[in-house]
């Protein structure tokens, strides 16, 4: 790869992980966010999933993207989508029931996550393969991350462990309600407090320079 | 599932509220909310998007069913939902223009709104009749417009009060959302 | 990929062919996927379940070393079954047998709501004394800590080694229905013994028992013959 390309695509891909990242920053993809943070596990799981969801859509999409009229380009990507999401369906139920029982029904529902449709529309549909993807890739590693670090706040305030290793001593006790409904809803709202405050401060810092 | 309709509609509608208790439906519930005007249509117009998919899920499950043809199911699902909410969307503007242009970009936004993809995936998973069916979805809808127009009447009210600026937007509506998820938690084991 | 010339600035409306054409390859290709990705992972699939049910199975039924899969048709009789494939109106169970080929013991599933969602068992039935001799759940959404101890408190447990079963004389329905009762308050053998503050998932074991039940023990009782024997 060339050197001028080298960085770009590097750019393409932190694009999504930070400066845009799906959970924190464009506040999308919320039901699976939400409802499969209970562990670490199932949090990074779900991000996996969605990530290949993204780029082999993204990938597909922009492969077609002269080929598919104006028209039709909606029901074409939502077609697409559902199709990689059946796959994925399958390959965790071959992988791992107690996996899929886990996730349940939102493995089907990333069909509908904003994100993926979002970038196939805004993204994907107007650049090549390869940067469609790589963008994609950031896009997937941001949301991954966005789940990850809920899901590990949840399952280390509600069952004492992490990744299933159990962090305090027996005497611990568990802070359920962060498992609960309830507790997902705060523990973002916490998180999305933390980098509103972080962003601000950082503008405080640097106001003019910014690449 | 040996559930009456009368348990499966309070059940969706508070006990395991679409919004609050399953979350289905976040993003126009965070999105949408922040109105009561545009809430309450927002909760009818999903309300009857959710009765035609739940409707068409459950004749399309028989006849994939019948056929073995399980592993089209999702891909028929939502190309089911994304037609019905073309419907919705020409007999609206065909109908109540106004209503049209007040719901905007939200209205083919319903497609992707998980709440109603969930009531044809969960009632399939259920395996609900088809009266169950059909008051699942109805509740699911009522209870997504009572999460939607109570969370709008917060919101209103909020906007005259003074909310730190690094905390106004999406953290204090998820903030709000956590306490009315604990509160609706009070109606566990209605409906028997 | 990119035969065609450049997009004009205002790209002409397509036509409905190349709508129809464009929909029709792209249903193609999504169908070749999914059917791939179906194939692929079918026998993966179908191993994966068939080892968590017989994980389950030899759970609730100790002594057994092999299960059989039939199923209660709807007008009467049973039927081997294949697996996965159940007749409407009919009901699913496991013949287990043990070393010798003897029955072992009859499992069945049953699901009611819970606290979140459905609570999933599978209970173990001994034909002989007519009774509920072991239960194990099989999926449940429950709190945990609260609603998840159905799984591992033993007392809760205790209620299904030799839970009442017995059918009433006309081999219609069970003699009494099997209930949950308040923490502390049993005094039938039918009865199961609620888990104090998880009355909500306690009473959706004992409702996913008792609907399995009262559906599938009638229609088993006069083919029992049938499935002594390992086929």
């Amino acid at each position: 790869m060339s050197t001028v390309a080298a960085p770009r695509t590097r750019d393409e891909f932190l694009e999504g992980l930070w400066k845009q990242n799906p959970v924190f920053v464009m506040v999308l993809g919320m039901c699976p966010t939400l409802a499969v943070t209970v562990s670490a596990v199932n949090a990074i799981s779900m991000g996996l999933a969605t990530t290949f969801v993204l780029v082999a859509s993204c990938g597909l999409v922009s492969s077609m993207r002269r080929l598919v009229p104006r028209e039709v380009r909606i029901a074409t990507y939502i077609v697409i989508i559902a199709t990689f999401v059946t796959a994925v369906d399958y390959a965790i139920q071959a992988l791992s029931l107690a996996l899929y029982d886990a996730l349940g029904a939102f493995i089907q529902l990333i069909v509908v996550n904003c994100i993926i449709l979002g970038r196939a529309e805004a993204h994907a549909s107007r650049n090549p393969p390869v940067t469609a993807m790589v963008n994609a890739a950031g896009m997937g590693a941001g949301f991954t991350l966005g789940l990850v670090l809920l899901g590990a706040v949840r399952e280390i305030l509600g069952a004492g462990t992490l990744f299933g290793i159990a962090l305090f001593g027996a005497g611990f006790q568990p802070w359920v309600v962060m498992l609960l409904p309830p507790g997902g809803f705060f523990v973002l709202g916490g998180w999305l407090l933390a980098f509103s405050w972080w962003a601000r401060r950082r503008e405080r810092r640097e106001p003019a320079s910014h690449a | 599932m040996h559930e009456s309709a009368f348990q499966v509609f309070v059940g969706a509608l508070l006990a395991n509220n679409f919004v609050l208790a399953m979350f289905l439906g976040l993003c126009p519930f965070l999105g949408v909310s922040n109105r009561l005007e545009t809430a309450f249509p927002m909760g009818i117009a999903t309300t009857f998007v959710m009765l035609v998919a739940s409707l068409c899920a459950f004749g399309l499950n028989l006849l994939l069913t019948a056929f073995h043809l399980e592993f089209l199911r999702l891909i028929a699902y939502i190309v089911i939902i994304a037609s019905a909410v073309q419907l919705v969307e020409m007999v609206l503007k065909k109908h109540s223009p106004a209503l049209f242009r007040a719901l905007g970009i939200y209205l083919p936004l319903i497609t992707t709104n998980c709440a109603v993809l969930g009531v044809a995936l969960f009632q399939t998973a259920r395996e609900y009749d088809f009266v169950q069916s059909v008051t699942f979805s109805l509740g699911g809808g009522a209870g997504f417009t009572l999460a939607l127009v109570l969370m709008a009447s917060v919101r209103e009210r909020l906007q005259l009060s003074d909310v730190p600026s690094v905390a106004q937007g999406s953290a204090l509506a998820l903030m709000l959302a956590g306490i009315l998820s604990l509160s609706f938690m009070g109606f566990a084991g209605l409906g028997g | 990929m990119n035969e065609s010339p450049p997009a004009p600035s205002a790209p002409a409306p397509a036509s409905t062919r190349d709508l129809v054409l464009t929909l029709g390859v792209v249903a193609a290709v999504c169908g070749l996927v999914i059917v791939g990705a179906y194939q692929l992972s079918l026998d993966a699939v179908t191993a994966n379940r068939r080892a968590a049910l017989e994980r389950s199975v030899f759970t609730v039924i100790p002594a057994a070393t092999s299960l059989a899969e039939f199923v209660a048709l709807p007008g009467g009789g049973v039927a081997p079954a294949t697996p996965g494939e159940v007749p409407p109106g009919a009901l699913r169970f496991f013949a287990a047998y043990d070393a010798a080929g003897n029955l072992a013991g009859i499992a069945a599933e049953g699901v009611a709501k819970g606290y979140a969602d459905s609570v999933r068992v599978l209970f173990g039935y001994q034909p002989g004394c007519q009774c509920i001799t072991g239960l194990g759940v099989v999926s449940h959404r429950e709190t945990p800590g609260i609603g998840d101890r159905i799984v591992t408190d033993k007392a809760f447990l205790a209620n299904f080694r030799a839970l009442d079963a017995r059918l009433n004389a006309e081999l219609s329905a069970l003699a009494s229905e099997i209930r949950t009762v308040k923490h502390g308050t049993k005094k039938n053998a039918w009865q199961i013994d609620a888990i104090s503050g998880a009355t909500i998932t306690s009473r959706a074991v004992g409702k996913a028992v008792n609907d399995s039940a009262q559906a599938l023990l009638p229609r088993l009782a006069p083919e029992l013959e049938k499935v002594r024997k390992k086929p």
